[in-house]
Order: C-alpha cells, then structure tokens, then sequence
C-alpha cells in the first residue's frame, strides 16, 4: 500500500510539472517574481520533499544486505 | 586583468588538489583505486562531485543565455523536470547498479551489461556508441574554456592560449588523481558554482536598483511574454521530460555511482539534487530574463536588436544572414556581461571562477572515456591479463592524453555551434539508450539482440536528426515549415529550434520505440542462461 501511494505520488508530481494554468500569465509574485517562476521553483522544494519519503519509505534495503553477505562470503573464501 | 589573475589561481588551486589526490592514491596503481577512488567516496564529497559531473557551462551560461531570449519557462524546461526525473533514476537505477558493482567487480555500464546479457561484441557495440557521444563534451568544454578565459581578461588571454591552459590543468589532474582527484575538485567546483547564482543574484539586484521595478517594467512591455512560457509550446514542453533520462545513461554518471563505500551515500544525493538545481538555475535564468531591462549595455542592446530584426524581417531573409543574426542574439554571455557592469573587478573575477568551475565539466568525461577504453576494450580484449594491471593503468592514463590533445586540436579549429549542436543530439541519444538499464536491471526476459537493436536505434535516429537539421535550414521565429504531412496530418516538421515530430521533440518517439523494440526484439530472441538470470534477479 505504502509503495502504490508513492507510485500514485510520482506520478502526480510528474502531471503537476505541466502546469498548463499558468502558462499566459505574467503575474509577479511579491512584485518581481514570475508566477511561472515561482511555481516551478515551490516544485522543486516539493520534489525533493518526495525524494525524501522514496529514501524514508521505500529504500532498497535489501541490496544492501545482499552486498554485505556477498562480502561475508568473500571473507570467508579469503 | 584582476578577474583573470583570479581565475588564474583558481586554477591553480584546482591543480594542487589533483595532485593532493595523487599523493593520497595506493602505491600499487590498482586500477579499481584510480578508476573508481577503492570505490570509497563519503556521502559529501558523493553528492557533490555526482552533482557537479552532471553540470556543465551550460548551468550557468547556456540557462540565461536561453532564459534572455525565451524567458522563464527556462526552469521549468530544464531544471525542475530534471530536479524530479535525475534524482528518481538515481534512486532506482543509480542504487541498484552500485550493488552489482560491489558484488560482481563491474567497472563500467557495458561490463554490466555483456555479463547480463551474455554478449561480448554487441558489449563493443554500445562502447562504441556511447563514446562517440561523449567526446563532444570534452571539445566543448576546452572550447567554453577558452572563450571564458579570453572574455574574463577583456581579450589579453587568446582563444587558443585559454583553451591549452583549461586543457592542461583538467588532463593534469585527471592523469594524477584519476577519479579521487577529479571527485574532490568537482566537489570543490560545486561548493563554488552552488555560491555562484546567490551572489551573482545579490550584486547585480543591487546593481539594478532592486529587481522590482526591472520586473513591472517588462511586464508592461511587449516583452512580457519572456514572464510567462508562450514562447514554447506545451507538446515541446512535456517532451522535454524525457531528456533527463539521459543522466543516468551517460558514463561518467553510472561510473561515477559505483564509487560510493556505502549505499547510504546515495541518500543525501537522492533528496538533495532539486535543491541543487534549485540554487543555481534559479538565480541563473531570472537574471537572464531581467537582462532584457539593462539599457546602458551596448552588447545586450545589440543582441535584442538582432533578435528583433531576425523576428520581424526573418522570413525573407537568407537561411546563413538568419544563422548570423540568431548567433548574435544569442544571449549565452549576457550573465558575464552583467557582471562586467555591475560587480567589483575581483568579484567579477571570483564569479568568473564559478563560470570555469562549471565549464570545466568534461573531467568526468574524460576519465570515463579512459575508464571504458581501458576496461572494456583493453581488459575485455586481453591486454589486462597479458600485461598486468599496472600497464592497463598507464594505458588508462596514456588515453587520457591522446584524447585531451585530440579535442584540443578539434577544438580550435571546429565552430563552436556545431558541438552546441551535437550536445544537443547526445541528450536524445542517451534517452533513447536508457531502456538498456532498465530492461537490465528490472526485466528477466530482456536479450542481447534487444540491446542491439535499442542502440543501433538511438545511434541512427541521432544521426538521422543531425542529418536533417543541416540539409533543411531553420526557419524563422514563428511557424514551423512542415516536411511530411501525410493526409493533412504534420508527422515531421523543422522548427526553428530543431526538429518535432507529431509536434513533439525527436526524443519523445526515440524513447517509445526504443522502449518498443527492446521488448518486441527480446520476445522474439533467446534468454541468458538460468544461472546469469539467478545472478541478477535471485529467487525471482
């Protein structure tokens, strides 16, 4: 369940990047920034936010463990 | 001459660090310890030279330089797409093959690749292409190297003289530290670029009065669709997504995440790189868009001038005087003619080292080019096993001489444009070859011949493109001129930033049907044995 919801989450970031609602807009955001501008960059800050639960929520654990007993069994070779 | 005297002890800094590197390398010259530093990088230095190989002058330069003339949809074309899709491959493709890296010794993508698909000579093949497609990074940044320096110093350091001294400093480092030294000096170039765009941003506001006013007035103006993104089109715009995929199929990238001690390393890199890009592309492409309010700058007044004359008259112009004219309203310089106007000289200079920070990017690549010469061709061909490690790292390092000389020569005698252009062509070319990694890593039923087939794809599409783009000549700003509409439907059009195909970048069907044929090829071809599917997917 946990990874379907970050499945659905990528996905939706990814929809979220063809912000096609502010595309005419020259609005400015406290009076210099554009909208677009803004939007894009609060995207960034959201993307990485996102990296974040992958990392916290979805780590591959297990290569790590296959890496470490690959080595084990190099030692004990050795 | 104050600038370039900072530039010039920057370099020398950067020097002394690859020779540091060298000092702390292993005695026994193992290859694994030159080519992948014992694969024993610490989480900073990780993220920020993984970072820093993936940025080239292009960060600083070509963002505002394209962010002047298109305004700022720049970030959302290139930075934020690829402040979500870089990360995401690293975290799902990057991990993965440091793992098998650690387990199985891998050095380079295409050793992966010839012991998961049990192939030898289609091994060669996409060493071959993937080569060819890099080597336009090293001449373009020995090339952005010169042209940094000569401006940097008003002229007093030539093209060709800047151009050897980058050349030299960038083989020296990388013929001393191998990949310990170039990893410690992109951390170096990182940490100095990443300060670069927060600086740059602070003086030159300060320069222009605040931006408030510089902003009001360009939204007032006809040129406040540069605030807005109806310069691009939203089909061009969602096809930008697909180019970085690129990133984790280029070499230097996937070598360089074999280089981690730990995977927790990948952590920090993960959650970290859209801040990264976030810090420098921002600054970057607002001050290339509020370059178009500086009026007491006689080289950006004339670029506007050429953009509006090639806007208005362009159509009935010859194809070379609208070449001429879009060269000169190129606005890649516009950020260092900024600082001229508005930074302290030694400031100026200390930016200035942030521009070469970024411009000497092709260490990596170079490396990299050593790396899969020596390994996948020297090594896989006999050379290891008959003369020893030691010669394959002398080889390494010989290599990496020949190609430094080979792109310096090219570098002073080709235009420049036509490397812009191959870059450009390398984007969709490591796109379209990304499926290799994924059917790799994540599909059992992938074969050897549906490599093959992905990567004599992406090698004749790229070359068909390039192919096309200089027999038809772009048009004019506006409409683009359709070459093939079958039944009134526009299939194949030259616009006037490249080619669009349905109205999408080439790089968008170059994915699908790469993505297509690896699977149509593999179902149709024989499997890897048993054991090598064990190897690679367990129990699974």
């Amino acid at each position: 369940m946990k990874k379907i919801l970050l499945v659905v989450a990528v996905a939706v970031l990814y929809v979220l990047h063809q912000d096609i609602w502010f595309w005419r807009s020259p609005y400015l955001v406290f009076g210099f920034i554009p909208i677009g501008l803004f939007y894009h960059g609060c995207f960034s800050v959201a993307a990485a936010l996102l990296m974040w639960l992958l990392v916290t929520y979805a780590w591959p654990s297990h290569l790590e463990g296959e890496v470490e007993e690959a080595d084990t069994r190099e030692e004990r070779r050795a | 001459m104050i600038p370039a005297i900072v530039v010039f002890l920057y370099l020398a800094a950067v020097l002394y660090i690859g020779i540091f590197a060298f000092r702390r390398a292993s005695s026994k010259a193992e290859a694994e310890d030159y080519f992948l530093a014992s694969r024993s990088l610490g989480p900073f230095v990780f993220l920020f030279s993984l970072f820093g190989t993936n940025m080239t002058a292009f960060a600083i330069l070509g963002s505002s330089g394209h962010a002047f003339t298109n305004g700022i949809v720049t970030f959302g074309l290139m930075a934020s797409s690829s402040g979500l899709i870089i990360p995401l491959t690293i975290f799902l493709i990057g991990t993965r093959v440091w793992a098998l890296g650690k387990k199985h010794g891998f050095m380079t993508p295409v050793q992966m690749f010839r012991d998961r698909w049990e192939c030898s000579h289609i091994g060669t093949v996409i060493f071959v292409v993937q080569a060819v497609l890099l080597v336009p990074y090293i001449i373009i940044g020995i090339m952005g190297g010169g042209t940094t320096l000569y401006t940097i110093s008003n002229g007093l350091v030539p093209f060709w003289f800047g151009g050897a001294i980058v050349a030299m400093v960038v083989m020296s480092y990388v013929f001393f530290g191998g990949m310990r030294g170039t990893a410690w000096v992109n951390t170096f170039q990182t940490v100095l670029f990443l300060c670069f765009g927060a600086i740059a941003l602070i003086v030159i506001g300060v320069g222009m009065g605040g931006f408030r006013s510089a902003a009001t007035a360009i939204q007032a103006s006809p040129m406040a669709s540069l605030l807005t993104r109806e310069r691009i089109s939203p089909y061009y715009f969602f096809s930008y997504t697909f180019i970085p995929l690129s990133a984790i199929a280029f070499p230097h990238i996937l070598i360089f995440c074999l280089t981690a001690r730990k995977m927790a390393q990948f952590k920090k890199t993960v959650i970290f790189y859209p801040i990264c890009i976030l810090a420098i592309w921002l600054p970057c492409v607002f001050l290339g868009v509020m370059a178009n309010r500086v009026t007491d700058v006689p080289e950006i007044r004339a670029k506007q001038e050429a953009r509006r004359v090639l806007a208005t008259q362009g159509r009935t112009m010859e194809p070379e005087k609208r070449d001429e004219l879009r060269e000169q309203s190129a606005g890649d310089d516009v950020i260092m003619l900024l600082l001229h106007r508005y930074a302290p000289l030694w400031l100026a200079g200390l930016l200035g080292a942030g521009i070469m920070a970024a411009v000497m990017a092709s260490d990596s690549q170079i490396l990299a080019l050593s790396t899969m010469f020596t390994e996948d061709v020297f090594a896989f061909y006999g050379g290891k096993a008959r003369f020893g490690e030691h010669v394959q790292v002398q080889t390494g390092r010989l290599f990496i001489i020949l190609i430094t000389i080979f792109a310096y020569a090219v570098a002073l005698r080709a235009p420049e444009t036509i490397f812009e252009l191959a870059i450009q062509y390398a984007f969709s070319g490591y796109a379209a070859l990304s499926p290799l990694l994924v059917a790799a890593l994540f599909w059992k039923g992938s074969t050897k011949w549906g490599a093959l087939a992905v990567t004599v794809w992406s090698a004749s599409t790229v070359v068909a493109v390039a192919i096309l783009q200089s027999v038809v000549p772009a048009p004019a700003p506006g409409p683009a001129t359709i070459l093939w509409a079958p039944g009134g439907v526009e299939v194949l059009s030259r616009t006037p930033g490249g080619t669009a195909v349905f109205g999408f970048m080439p790089v968008v069907p170059m994915v699908i049907v790469s993505t297509l044929l690896m699977i149509v090829v593999s179902l149709l071809t024989k499997k890897p044995d048993k054991a090598t599917l064990a190897k690679y997917f367990g129990g699974r």
